[in-house]
């Protein structure tokens, strides 16, 4: 038995409640403030979506309530599997990983369980484009592979060549992220899947981005073998400050045994799950139940709203607004990284000329864009372009909101011509000044202690 | 929008993507529905699942989680936040993560925690991997494994970790106690054991012998890793004092705190561990610093080590936390408080307790094992449970978990648990429909005879 009681906070309810208003009240968001925060991207969620997946029986059934008191939950995921297998022309479609990460990670395993039951164990390198998210590398290594990076070429897309010279019997597959996460589409895709399904190896999408080509492309027509979805980035589920997420893995034919579990399938009318018994070849399951239910719901109903216009409108508005912005920002003295490509939803923006004449930094301008009531965007990523700004504009945001976006970069520009100082100085408006994460990482300070233990 | 990016037509935008890859208007997704019709959808498939009274727990537990939960939660600041990427725009999530932090160690008694992970299942498969590279004198990656763990645990631990010569080792239970005898590891005494995995209470509820169970892993050089249902902390013995020393790692679900049972997620996982390993821990971890006034505010810290900068060689894919189920918990913690906590384990207990007395006096039921429970026991019947269960469902109770799938050795078993949301007049229909129940599968017979006969 526990001797000493635990130190938690002796509230009343109005204490409670007064306290965390407060602090929700120091967060941006997305209800309160444009979020042009490029590849970790943050979109709205109908409030309908919300409130249907929270029916009071929605959150009252138990993981483990008998199929007989599931039928109306089985049919909602049922249906979203359907439909994402219909956006992403995948084979199959398993919802179950928890986040983008675990989505990326289950591709991954499902390579390799591929290549293991061909006995092809002398494949152990995975070549991931070097423009991509941090992650991969992990996921990667979490699997037991080698990781080695495709450069790009100067316009964005991969360097074709140089992928043809580290393709081989090594290669256990290839992972691209499609837009890419420098915020073009990569022309040469096609090339990319015929050279990599030449050796035998598989094709692997982030579909971080694939907001942008709703209803427009499908990895499963481009040659993908697996492609994983962030549903609370590119799908409308709520970002909660980073998270739940939810990161469902669509596969081709090749893949399809191996698909995470559970999965819900159909026989006649009736819904149920396919775990383990049913799925021995999966790769299992990678959460004590079936992921993040409570998200798919709220994607699920958002897609039954958008329907089959909507999603294509979704990436229609989000482009306009990409490619609206970067002209308006080169305009006022901005350099585009690809100023001769299309914009997708997202686009980077370099701010080398005013670092080395101005001597602010990226980090100065994203900090001063604070004080204006922006959310600053992604800065220095993807890491391979300094002093980089990346912009993702949703497809939500309006005319008025862009212009006021690119009247504060121009003001902000403004000022560190006149008063360096003032950008680097930045912000100033907000709860705390800029913060010192040296401090927070040398003095660590990680939990709080009673005064007198 | 279109002049001003100097082309004709919204299409013009998608003028890199090659034309034969283009998927045209995609006849398999519906049309758009109003929000009207999704409502009127989505609330007869909820009814069709009902609410039935609940009586399995099985790592979801029916708590009641307070009104003022999910009304703060849910504002927008928190709900539709980006990740806090900018410090100084995210205060609100961040000192609220900070203040998470704070009293899961204080729960623990552990140093330090993490700003959570996906799940209890896939924050013991972080563990492990965190176990593994902590004992750097170990050589064999030996991770024993209690069969008495949570089955789904073991799974998701075993296909996280798989791919990296990890080997899970299971660990059998005492048939009488239905605990970990300590007796059984004296077979390990000096072998190479990388982690020894503690459950408590494990997943029949029965409290184990932690203790003696400690320290034996350190006697021995092994690594140990609690699992922990976090409301029990409230009323048992935290891991941070197990033994002489506590244990060095501790893990387990967070739904006990705040999460709806809404399908199995979103929930999240919590991980916590000694401050000597702090820089091994995986996912976000926020600390308090100060800014350049002096002023003291929070940040994301310690991600050197982490995906976000260091790209290959980065121990962990995991990339968010579960935000907003964070944000719950953290409210709920604070306005339940150590006494609030404690009040609701001591009524789960007694009424698990009560439920199992009432149960035991029906003719071939029993309790399984005869050590001591937490809120949870195993019940066994006089006839196969898949056929009561299913009689009891009918009439809208959920008895039960079926273990004849994972313990086939415990023959007609079944787990059950009464938390504080179960009324008297609700254990006795349980009690009153089960007796009927197994009567009705040709077991005991009933007691009480049918009017009129």
């Amino acid at each position: 038995m526990r001797k000493t009681r635990a130190a938690l906070p002796e509230l009343s309810e109005l204490q409670t409640v007064q306290h965390f208003t407060r602090l929700s009240r120091k967060n941006f968001s997305v209800d309160t403030a444009l979020q042009p925060l490029g590849s970790c991207g943050t979109r709205y969620t109908p409030r309908g979506a919300d409130s249907l997946a929270m029916l009071p029986e929605f959150l009252a059934r138990h993981p483990e309530a008998p199929e007989g008191h599931s039928q109306g939950f089985l049919a909602c995921l049922y249906d979203l599997q359907e439909m994402l297998r219909v956006v992403t022309g995948m084979q199959g479609i398993s919802l179950t990983p928890a986040a983008g990460a675990q989505g990326e990670f289950a591709g991954v395993a499902m390579i390799k369980a591929y290549h293991a039951a061909r006995q092809e164990f002398e494949r152990d390198e995975m070549l991931v484009s070097a423009a991509d998210h941090g992650s991969k590398q992990a996921s990667v290594v979490m699997c037991g592979y080698k990781v080695r990076s495709i450069p790009t070429k100067p316009d964005g897309d991969i360097d074709l060549a140089s992928l043809k010279t580290m393709l081989g019997r090594r290669t256990a597959g290839v992972m691209l992220t499609i837009p890419s996460g420098l915020g073009v589409f990569d022309r040469g895709i096609e090339a990319v899947a015929a050279l990599v399904h030449g050796v035998g190896a598989l094709l692997h999408c982030d579909g971080v981005n694939l907001t942008a080509i709703l209803g427009k492309v499908r990895p499963g027509d481009m040659g993908f073998d697996v492609v994983h979805l962030d549903l609370h980035k590119g799908f409308f589920a709520p970002h909660g400050g980073g998270g739940p997420g939810a990161g469902p893995v669509g596969v081709s034919a090749s893949l399809l045994p191996y698909l995470p579990v559970p999965i819900v399938g159909l026989a006649g009318d009736r819904y149920s799950w396919l775990c383990e018994q049913e799925r021995p070849e999966s790769i299992g399951r990678l959460s004590a139940f079936a992921g993040n239910a409570g998200v798919l719901l709220r994607v699920y109903v958002n897609l039954l709203m958008l329907g089959r216009e909507g999603i294509t409108r979704v990436a229609e508005y989000a482009t306009l607004n990409a490619n609206y912005l970067l002209k308006e920002l080169m305009k006022a003295g901005f350099e585009a990284v690809h100023p001769d490509r299309r914009a997708t939803h997202e686009f980077g923006v370099t701010l080398r000329r005013q670092v080395r004449e101005l001597e602010v930094s990226s980090r100065d301008i994203s900090k001063r864009l604070l004080d204006y009531g922006v959310d600053a965007p992604a800065t220095w990523f993807p890491p391979i372009f300094p002093e980089c700004l990346l912009l993702k504009p949703a497809e939500t945001e309006n005319k008025e909101t862009l212009d006021r976006f690119v009247g504060a970069m121009k003001s902000i520009l403004k000022e560190a011509e006149t008063d360096p100082d003032l950008v680097k100085g930045a912000p100033y408006r907000l709860p705390v000044r800029r913060l010192d994460d040296v401090r927070a990482a040398r003095d660590l300070d990680l939990a709080w202690k009673p005064a007198n233990g | 929008m279109l002049g001003a990016i100097g082309v004709d037509s919204i299409e013009a935008l998608f003028d890199e993507i090659p034309d034969r890859l283009l998927c045209g208007t995609l006849e398999a997704m519906p049309t758009a529905v109003s929000e009207v019709d999704a409502s009127r959808l989505m609330s007869a498939r909820a009814r069709l699942d009902g609410v039935p009274t609940c009586f399995i727990g099985a790592g979801a537990y029916d708590h009641y989680v307070p009104a003022a939960v999910w009304q703060i939660a849910a504002r927008g600041e928190f709900y539709s936040a980006s990740a806090p990427c900018q410090a100084e725009a995210s205060q609100g999530t961040l000192q609220l993560l900070y203040e998470f932090q704070s009293m899961m160690a204080a729960l623990t008694a552990m140093d330090v925690s993490n700003a959570s992970l996906y799940d209890g299942a896939s924050a013991l498969a972080e563990a492990v991997l965190m176990a593994v590279r902590i004992n750097r004198k170990s050589k064999s990656r030996r991770v024993l494994v209690p069969k008495s763990l949570h089955p789904a645990y073991r799974r998701v631990a075993g296909n996280i970790v798989r791919n990296q010569g990890i080997v899970l080792e299971e660990l059998p239970y005492d048939p009488a106690g239905g605990h970990i005898d300590p007796v059984l590891l004296q077979q390990y005494d000096g072998l190479d054991i990388t982690a020894l995995v503690i459950p408590q209470p494990n997943f029949f509820g029965v409290l184990e012998e932690a203790d003696t169970l400690v320290e034996w892993a350190r006697v021995n050089g092994a690594v140990t890793v609690a699992v922990v249902n976090p409301l029990s902390l409230s009323v048992l013995s935290p891991p941070g004092e197990w033994g002489e020393r506590g244990v060095d790692i501790c893990c387990g679900d967070g739904q006990p705190l705040g999460a709806p049972l809404s399908s199995g997620g979103p929930y999240f996982g919590f991980l916590c561990c000694r401050q000597a390993f702090v820089r091994h821990l995986p996912g976000w971890i926020v600390g308090r610093t100060l800014d350049v006034d002096g002023k003291t505010g929070f940040t994301l810290t310690l991600h050197a080590r982490n995906r976000r900068t260091r790209r290959s060689g980065a121990a962990s894919n995991i990339c968010t936390n579960q935000g907003l189920m964070v944000t719950a918990a953290t409210i709920h913690m604070a306005l339940m408080g150590a006494e609030g906590l404690s009040r609701t384990a001591a009524s789960c207990h007694s009424n698990t307790l009560r439920l199992g007395e009432r149960l035991s006096m029906l003719p071939g039921v029993s309790i399984r094992f005869d050590r001591p429970v937490f809120h949870e026991q195993v019940v066994t019947l006089p006839v196969a449970a898949n056929g009561v269960l299913r009689t009891l469902a009918a009439h809208n109770v959920l008895g039960g978990l079926d273990l004849s799938r994972d313990y086939p050795e415990l023959g007609n078993a079944i787990l059950c648990c009464a938390t504080e949301r179960r009324t008297a007049e609700e254990i006795e229909i349980f009690t009153g429909r089960l007796e009927r129940a197994v009567a009705l599968q040709g077991g005991a017979p009933c007691r009480l005879q049918p009017k009129g006969w």
